[in-house]
């Protein structure tokens, strides 16, 4: 499953992430990471059954943890199926079908948003991209 | 010998025994029944394409206002239009952007509200005259509100477009959509086997006044559009349409993240087949149709091209670039391309829409040339100070503190034993370090991600690198990465209030 840690300014320079993947045993698997003035953003894959482990460990940090369970939101009426999105998505969640319709396999999705700002037609987004 | 004229083709429309079928479908005929079979057997063929065409807008005529003006500014939903021409008429082009919703909102987004039969707010401000005396308005107006609202578009269709990636190590955003570094991805553009223009390459029936399908409506091509280069099989067309007709199905705003605004036009192009040299044209495949690809990290308009491909290998969804798979994407639909050929072939079979004869053909043999600079075009090499003060590495930062205010400079780039760039050293560098009561070397506090520039690099390109990096000043280097010279965003703007 995808979660997301908030890690702010204050506690930003302390290496919690290494330190609950020590403490816990159960890996990460960083896909963004974003740092900005204010804050910073992890988007992580752990494995469900780990992900109270590594909840309790981060939070205890000092760090907000949130799953995200929305995977990227496709909007078939704005999208006019050219493919725009296929090229710069990491896993191949956007392919073509015989007839060159879109087909689009959620279940792939890691929830980076590399399509969002790809797609020229605004069709695709990821719902509560903003930080908690 | 086939010979058939546009009467009897539109004869055989008029009683319903034309036969008509798409590019696409044209491409096994030719190869069931050959040439000289196809041309007797097959009456027309239709194209379609449905793709972001820049070069788009409409003029609108707003009707005479009580009292009425004479509009010197025009905005629909703050987006402006064109109106240097008679009172209430305006030009509205699909990229001018908001001037409150910035790259959000074009005027595509004000052409596809209109036609969805929303609400614009328009505003127009004048200077009044006699005949003319009011100098504000303000109304809503929607599609029919306007007497006319005429699409009319000096360059769509391209006959084909090269296809781009971006050989830099930063991700760059273009109006070919995101292009990942290390080529990490291709974009192209495109209808290849139903591209109108790549059926009838030598526009032996296609030309001013023929009949088209534009935006779900019949419409025409008025001409050659501009930057049309028929001589290298580029050619392109202007074409014209009634607004009121189209359908949001075929005119769709598009946002190009960090480039702006555009539209996708659907249009389709029917030709008539008179003869088998045109019969033999329409049987063109996508492994037919090859284009560049284009590296679009060169900030220049002559691109370096990487290899050639064809539409084929760009429609199976990798292509090779020095012996790594690059994954494609399409641009323009063809899904919506087959539906518009389609489309057009059913309003044909059904008596709708008869094919014409042009006025005058496309223009063959002509190149777009590049524009002229008479202002000359400045290079970092002529701006930058050549007598570029470095500092080693291991150096104190009291000697660094020393050199700044020996020299005439606020930046000191930082080198190696080899004098090779390892990182810039700043004034204010300096005075964090002794604010913070930690400075020994140089190189503990320096910044080691530098913006650098090279001699033979455009003024104006490297003017954007300094402005989006958020620094004052670059190193210039040699291909050794020695330091040569640097360029401060004071040389700039020195050479900018030189010119005007």
């Amino acid at each position: 499953m995808m979660i997301k840690v908030n890690i702010s300014s204050e506690i930003v320079t302390k290496p919690i992430l290494a330190e609950a993947i020590l403490e816990t045993g159960v890996l990460l698997n960083i896909s963004q990471a974003h740092f900005e003035s204010s804050y910073c953003e992890v988007v992580a894959d752990v494995a469900a059954d780990d992900f109270e482990k590594m909840n309790a460990a981060l939070s205890s940090r000092g760090a907000k943890v949130r799953s995200l369970d929305t995977p990227i939101n496709w909007d078939e009426d704005e999208c006019v199926e050219c493919g725009a999105c296929m090229s710069v998505c990491p896993t191949l969640v956007f392919s073509l079908d015989d007839d060159y319709s879109l087909l689009v396999d959620q279940s792939k999705c890691i929830q980076c948003g590399s399509c969002i700002g790809m797609c020229p037609h605004n069709a695709l987004s990821l719902k509560d991209a903003d930080p908690a | 010998m086939v010979e058939k004229s546009i009467h009897e083709i539109n004869s055989k429309i008029r009683d319903g025994s034309v036969n008509v079928v798409t590019a696409e479908e044209m491409v096994d005929i030719v190869g069931e029944l050959g040439v000289e079979g196809a041309a007797k057997e097959v009456d027309v063929v239709t194209t379609g394409t449905f793709g972001a065409m820049c070069s788009s807008g409409a003029w609108f005529n707003f009707g005479h206002s009580e009292p009425p003006i004479k509009m010197q500014k025009v905005w629909f939903n703050d987006v402006e239009a064109y109106t240097g021409v008679a009172a209430v008429d305006a030009f509205l082009g699909v990229t001018q952007l908001s001037e409150s919703q910035g790259m959000e909102y074009g005027g595509a987004h004000v052409i596809e509200d209109l036609i969805r039969g929303k609400s614009i707010d328009i505003h127009a401000t004048a200077y009044g005259t006699d005949c003319y005396p009011r100098k504000v308005l303000d109304t809503s107006l929607s599609l029919d509100d306007f007497n006319q609202a005429i699409m009319q578009n000096p360059r769509n269709g391209y006959q084909r477009y090269n296809a781009a990636v971006n050989g830099t190590l930063q991700t760059i955003r273009t109006y070919m959509g995101v292009l990942l570094p290390n080529c990490g991805n291709i974009t192209y553009s495109g209808a290849g086997v139903l591209s109108p223009l790549s059926n009838d390459p030598n526009y032996l029936t296609i030309g001013n006044g023929t009949r088209i399908f534009i935006g779900g409506a019949q419409g025409y091509i008025t001409g050659s559009g501009t930057q049309h280069s028929s001589a290298g099989g580029f050619g392109t067309l202007s074409v014209q349409g009634d607004l009121k007709e189209m359908s949001s199905d075929y005119i769709r705003a598009a946002n190009f993240d960090g480039y702006g605004s555009s539209i996708y036009i659907g249009m389709g192009v029917p030709i008539p087949i008179l003869n088998e040299e045109i019969a033999a044209s329409t049987a063109v495949t996508d492994a037919d149709v090859s284009v560049s690809i284009l590296d679009y990290g060169v900030p220049s308009r002559d691109r370096p091209s990487l290899r050639q491909v064809t539409y084929e290998e760009l429609r199976s969804g990798s292509v090779e670039i020095d012996g790594k798979d690059v994954k494609t994407s399409s641009l323009s639909s063809f899904k919506k391309s087959r539906i518009i050929a389609n489309e057009l072939k059913d309003w044909i079979s059904r008596g709708e829409f008869f094919v014409s004869s042009p006025v005058e053909n496309l223009q063959t043999g002509v190149s777009a040339r590049p524009m002229k600079q008479t202002e000359g075009v400045n290079f970092v090499s002529e701006i930058m100070s050549a007598n570029v003060v470095t500092i080693y590495q291991d150096a104190s930062v009291f000697k660094a503190a020393k050199t700044i205010m020996e020299s005439s400079f606020d930046h000191l780039p930082v080198v190696n034993t080899e004098n090779s760039l390892v990182g810039i050293v700043t004034s204010w560098d300096i005075s964090k370090a002794v604010a913070e009561d930690k400075f020994d070397l140089v190189e503990d506090v320096m910044t080691r991600k530098v913006t650098t520039a090279k001699a033979d690099e455009k003024v104006s390109v490297v003017a954007r690198r300094i402005e989006q990096n958020g620094v004052s000043a670059m190193p210039v280097l040699n291909n050794n990465k020695n330091v040569i010279g640097i360029v401060t965003s004071d040389d700039i703007s020195k050479l900018i209030a030189r010119r005007t």
